[in-house]
């Protein structure tokens, strides 16, 4: 098949001559070549993004949150465009657990694409019996739980908000999952302390964290003077949530170190994936930019393999949270700042031939 | 299968209350039905606006001095368009298309009326060409609000068998909506098939009289898209499939254009009860 990208010139990394880095991550027991995923809900399952580039190049596609029986979703107006992002209030239409095994998981695999299998219930018991459904999918890697879909009737059924709701599904999933199967919750921005949820999640079973998902928002159309949405209010994404994301990876990557993260949130360029790994997200889903730019996973993918390679990294993995580290102490040697990297035990060490000379210290 | 390229402006000129851009287009036009679409990202490298703006492909050129060319017809409705409204020759806009499911054409040389609303009509000109290639008769059927809200009533009025017009000020053609006069063209012509692209609520009316006279319709609709690829769901209408089941479906990739019997217009921007996974006690 003739990929279908035309005039986008050579990628960043051909055209400069940069180190390689080595791009393997993992989540959990679920190993990845690459850390560029897809955001559950922006990708469907994968087909019609593989029309405009090889979807088996991305670390995985995570497909739309699946339910067990077909959903219609919400009625129109779902969509409004926000400043810097959008609101959507689609509601998890799906065809369903079972056409979509049949369908949409079947053609994942003949295509050859990792893939995270995202879930929605409104009860513990629809979960467990996803769960249980998703026990005799071969070779499944990952599931990711969606507990925090905005787009529902009830509040109270956004799991996410609440700790023992939320530790309540993952623990009916982790324990009806196959073994070895990493199991991901998937995390709301909109809760006062969002590490507690994360530690409750933790507890109950879950091998790594999805985060974030929308926030709850609304816009009001000054025409009609009415909600812009059908549904009154929706879930706010794209690049205006990205400091909101950055912060949820950060604060939960400072308490749980060893607990691998699925960083998204407004990704729509490599430097902007770059905060995320540096927060502590070991692999990144692009979401929303998807919408604006169909190739954005692979275009993030190679600016962040360039991203990385700018600054002396040789792996991804040694960047995973490298904004938490301690505070260089004061260089006095006049104009010459060694680039700090993590040793294989991950303490400090300083690596020679990667200091930076600053212009300033050369010239003076 | 749609490409994704940066076209480049090569014109940008008013028609009436419009605007039609051209661009290079590489790739594109021979990809290109009557009823696909467009979906151009508006705004910049690093704008704010995230969606891309939908438009039925007008006229695609695959030779010349540009290589493939594509037109667009638009108004200025929002920030989106009118961004597209200022620019200027060598800029250059991202392009994904030809997107959608392009209208059907019929295997016999039989009797086709295209009517269209407003700017509705851009798509309708290659529609034309390619149905009277097949040997149809073509008739045309414009309607607009005001004379400088129609489009392209020269170009029509070139390629029609006949040309009908309705505005509703009267400022040309009959006073009222294209409902009003197309019984009558269907009637003088024994229409088989009616094209129709326009707002909603037209639809819903031109596929209604082609039902009650057994005539089969064939309607482009314009449904707001974030994505037009198929990925985000947020264009969403009834659609009736063969089976009788009502489902929720993508107007970017199973449309736009839908036989005008399969739409439950009336229950467009609802869930109806009755359709697939809807929720017991009707959804908002």
């Amino acid at each position: 098949m003739t990929r279908a990208v035309i005039g986008h010139g050579p990628l960043p990394s051909e055209i400069r001559d940069l180190p390689d880095v080595d791009m393997s991550t993992s989540l959990a027991s679920f190993a990845l070549p690459n850390p560029v995923l897809t955001a559950s809900g922006c990708a469907a399952s994968g087909r019609e993004l593989d029309q405009f580039f090889d979807i088996t190049a991305l670390g995985a596609i995570v497909t739309k949150s699946i339910m067990i029986n077909p959903r219609s979703g919400r009625a129109t107006p779902r969509m409004a465009e926000t400043p810097s992002g959008m609101l959507n209030s689609i509601g998890l239409q799906g065809p369903g657990i079972d056409a979509f095994l049949e369908r949409d998981l079947a053609w994942l695999r003949d295509r050859g694409a990792r893939t995270v299998i995202s879930i929605a219930g409104g009860s513990v018991d629809e979960y467990t019996r996803l769960a249980q459904r998703l026990r005799h999918v071969p070779d499944l890697s990952a599931i990711e739980v969606n507990i925090s879909c905005p787009n529902v009737e009830d509040r109270g059924q956004v799991f996410a908000c609440d700790p023992y709701s939320a530790a309540a599904v993952v623990a009916a999933v982790a324990r009806n999952s196959a073994p070895g199967v990493a199991v991901l919750a998937k995390l709301s921005p909109d809760v006062t302390d969002i590490v507690a949820i994360a530690k409750a999640c933790i507890d109950a079973g879950a091998d790594g964290l999805s985060m974030i998902n929308t926030l709850l928002g609304m816009v009001i159309d000054p025409e009609t003077m009415r909600p812009a949405l059908a549904g009154v209010t929706g879930g706010l994404s794209g690049p205006a949530i990205r400091p909101v994301a950055v912060r949820a990876v950060y604060q939960v990557h400072a308490a749980y170190p060893d607990v691998p993260i699925l960083g998204m949130g407004g990704i729509r360029t490599g430097m902007d994936a770059l905060e995320f790994v540096l927060a502590g997200a070991s692999a990144v889903s692009i979401g929303t930019a998807i919408f604006n730019d169909p190739s954005t996973p692979v275009r993030v993918l190679a600016e962040l393999r360039d991203a990385l390679a700018e600054r002396g990294f040789e792996r991804y993995a040694d960047a995973v949270g490298y904004a938490h580290r301690e505070p260089e102490p004061m260089s006095t040697s006049g104009g010459v700042v060694s680039v700090p990297r993590y040793g294989a035990d991950g303490s400090w060490d300083t690596v020679a031939d990667a200091d930076i000379e600053l212009e300033a210290g050369v010239e003076g | 299968m749609p490409v994704q390229i940066r076209g480049e402006v090569l014109s940008l000129r008013r028609a009436g209350s419009y605007h039609v851009l051209t661009l290079t287009a590489p790739g594109l036009p021979e990809l290109t039905r009557p009823g696909h679409f467009v979906a151009l990202s508006v705004g910049g490298e690093h704008t704010g606006m995230m969606l891309r703006r939908a438009f039925s492909i007008h006229r695609v050129q695959s030779r010349g001095v540009y290589g493939g060319t594509l037109d667009v017809v638009f108004a200025v409705h929002g920030k989106g368009t009118a961004w597209l409204a200022e620019r200027h020759r060598h800029d250059v806009i991202d392009i994904v298309g030809p997107l959608g499911r392009p209208f059907a054409l019929p295997r016999e040389p039989v009797s086709c009326v295209l009517v269209a609303g407003g700017y509705g009509s851009a798509p309708m000109f290659m529609l034309a060409d390619a149905l009277r290639e097949r040997g149809c008769r073509v008739d045309v059927v414009l309607g607009a609000s005001t004379e400088d809200k129609l489009f392209g009533v020269l170009d029509a009025k070139r390629m029609a068998a006949t040309l009908t017009i309705a505005t509703e000020d009267g400022s040309v053609g009959k006073r009222g909506r294209v409902t009003d006069i197309l019984p009558g063209v269907m009637e003088s012509v024994d229409a088989d098939v009616i094209y129709a692209c326009g707002p909603m609520g037209m639809l819903a009316a031109v596929a209604q009289l082609a039902e009650e006279r057994g005539v089969h319709s064939q309607c482009a609709v314009e449904e707001a898209m974030a994505c037009g690829i198929g990925v985000c769901m947020t264009c969403v209408l009834p659609v009736v499939d063969e089976r009788g089941t009502t489902r929720m479906v993508r107007s970017c990739v199973e449309g736009p254009v839908f036989r005008g019997d399969r739409v439950r217009w009336a229950d467009v921007g609802t869930i109806p009860a009755d359709c697939l996974g809807a929720p017991v006690g009707g959804h908002r």
